[in-house]
């Protein structure tokens, strides 16, 4: 009996004392539901990520079927958003599409965040020569504009998703980097971390426990919000005709695809471009609503 | 100021024989024998060898760069694969068009973005800052592309009273300005307003207020000047994003510029043009990033110190 009691006090204040870190991540989670297009953002992203996600089974009709007899029809009850100029139901490739975007935005992003912030992490973190030198490869890339060191890289590797989504992940790699590196900088300077020092941590170990876990919040919120940017990249590769090749669904070719129709056909272009601007839209918003709920004053 | 213009012309060259690496690496960086891959499957060897040597691949790495380098300095950018004629003379030519889209987009660019910054500024969470950011916040999220596009539909096809290309009057550059222009004012607009509410809590602005200042004089003579900096390094960095957003909007406007001098030229595959216009417009974007740091170095005294 007295055992129960002990256990069940015990349990008691187990559930008072919240690590740090949980307890950080409900006041933000708490903050962020108070921003309402904070809110609207991460719901426009969700939807986007969950039709992609079931894109097979909602897409009413497949993004590869053609009917010529139905070539550039306006927007009906069959076809919600009209068809192209091969007779293929626009509402299955924007649903279609999301699946492309997101995946390159994602994947583009991941290599930014990997090399970027990687770099940006070590040069912060041991600083001196190596720091200066880094800085100054970075200072080169960005001496690029971004989409033209995007083209670069396409003019060199040649047109393809896979490429894009090189070029995009190269082209972010500068702004992850500073971002890393500006926050590395400061959160080594933390007592804890000295602190680690002098109990003989290894660097590794303070990298990965100490600085990383405090230095994730910019990057987490950089990297929302390179996506938009990733998004309007890709697509605007796409409507040049370096991205993705016909007959892929990727809303910047399909809209390409409706330029010599505007007049007759204006939905082929118009349709895929508010895709387009909806989901970089809801990225923005996101992106801005977790900056706002970590720390409102971050220059990002 | 003349120790720091100097500082910053000594710093500029490693920045710029950092660009002319990258654009060396442009052709060479193509996966296979690049000459080979130019020169087309059902080149002969012979043919093969003399891509190699009219795009300067033969002998070693180093060689080849030195070779690269003391070409640029003479102003030789190698010839364009297309029309056989010098590049940097093709990009010369089509450069007025770029350059008169860019400006006219900047001027867009100031002229929204800092009206929607400063009157967001002057009544934040008020309806028209509340409008001003929502415009600022689609302006970054719609594509350059589109817009064009929609631009074309509504002033060109509906209302017809702007042409839907072309770069040979001053009205075929009002709707590509604009589309170039959007983004880059929302960026602007979005970049004002937080750096002059950052100013407006400082404790000058407090006592000019507290002096019975004017609040119109306290926004242009305290606020704006302040949060200029912040101002003149957006448009700094807006103007490289405009030069590569003339690729896109050139394209949709069908106008003859560098932009889709560039684009043409990729799908030519015609690498001496790439790597040439793509070196020409970053180190452009290098000298205008200079020119912005000497101007906010002559405004703020503290930077040059710095």
């Amino acid at each position: 009996m007295n055992k129960t009691t002990t256990a069940t006090k015990f349990n008691v204040n187990d559930k008072k004392i919240k690590s740090p870190r949980v307890s950080e991540l409900m006041r933000f989670i708490r903050r962020f539901k108070k921003n309402k297009r904070g809110v609207i953002g991460f719901l426009m992203v969700l939807f986007f990520v969950v039709v992609a996600i079931l894109a097979p089974w909602i897409a009413p009709y497949s993004p590869f079927d053609q009917d010529a007899g139905s070539a550039m029809n306006s927007p009906s009850l069959e076809h919600i958003f009209g068809q192209d100029r091969y007779g293929r139901d626009i509402l299955s490739r924007i649903i279609y599409g999301a699946r492309i975007s997101l995946i390159i935005g994602f994947f583009g992003v991941v290599i930014s965040v990997i090399f970027g912030a990687g770099l940006g992490t070590l040069t912060g973190y041991i600083g001196g020569k190596f720091d200066t030198i880094i800085m100054r490869l970075i200072d080169i890339l960005m001496a690029f504009p971004g989409f033209l060191l995007a083209l670069a890289i396409i003019s060199a590797l040649g047109p393809g998703l896979v490429n894009v989504v090189i070029a995009i992940g190269v082209f972010s790699i500068p702004a992850f980097t500073r971002v890393a590196r500006s926050t590395v900088s400061s959160v080594k300077n933390n007592e804890y971390v000295e602190a680690a020092h002098a109990m003989g941590a290894s660097h590794i170990s303070i990298i990965f426990k100490h600085i990383i876990p405090n230095s994730m919040a910019p990057i987490m919120v950089l990297a929302t919000m390179r996506i938009a940017t990733a998004l309007l990249t890709a697509a605007g590769l796409s409507f040049l005709g370096l991205g993705a090749q016909p007959p892929t669904p990727e809303w910047g070719a399909m809209l390409s695809e409706g330029r010599d129709f505007l007049q007759s056909a204006p939905h082929i272009s118009t349709i895929p471009g508010l895709a387009i601007m909806f989901v970089v839209l809801g990225f923005n918003m996101f992106g801005d609503g977790l900056r706002d709920a970590m720390d409102p004053n971050m220059k990002l | 100021m003349l120790n720091f213009i100097i500082k910053r012309l000594l710093y500029l060259i490693p920045t710029l024989l950092g660009v002319t690496i990258v654009c060396f690496f442009i052709i060479r960086a193509i996966p296979g024998d690049p000459a080979q891959v130019i020169a087309g499957a059902e080149a002969t060897a012979e043919q093969v060898e003399q891509v190699r040597a009219q795009l300067g691949l033969e002998g070693t790495l180093f060689q080849q760069y030195i070779d690269y380098l003391w070409g640029l300095l003479q102003g030789d950018m190698g010839n364009s694969l297309k029309s056989g004629q010098p590049v940097l003379s093709e990009i010369l030519s089509k450069l007025p068009t770029t350059l008169f889209l860019t400006g006219a987009s900047i001027i867009v660019m100031i002229v929204i973005g800092l009206i929607a910054g400063v009157v967001s500024a002057m009544k934040p969470n008020s309806h028209s800052d509340n409008f001003f950011m929502m415009f600022a916040l689609f302006g970054i999220s719609m594509p350059v592309f589109w817009v064009g596009i929609v631009l074309i539909l509504i002033f060109s096809y509906f209302l017809q009273v702007l042409p839907t290309g072309g770069d040979s009057e001053f009205k075929n550059f009002i709707l590509p300005a604009i589309t170039l222009g959007l983004a880059s004012s929302a960026i602007l607009a979005r970049l004002t307003r937080s750096s002059m509410l950052e100013i407006v809590n400082q404790d000058f602005v407090r006592t000019a207020r507290a002096k019975g200042l004017k609040s119109n004089k306290i926004i242009f003579k305290h606020t704006f000047r302040n949060a200029l900096i912040t101002i003149i390094t957006v448009i700094g960095l807006e103007f490289g994003n405009l030069l590569g957003g003339t690729v896109i909007t050139e394209t949709v406007f069908s106008m003859n510029g560098l932009g889709r001098y560039i684009i043409q030229a990729i799908q030519f595959r015609d690498y001496p043009a790439v790597q040439g216009s793509i070196l020409f417009v970053a180190v452009a974007f290098v000298l205008i990033n200079l020119l912005v740091d000497l101007t906010y170095g002559s405004i703020d005294p503290r930077l040059r110190e710095k």
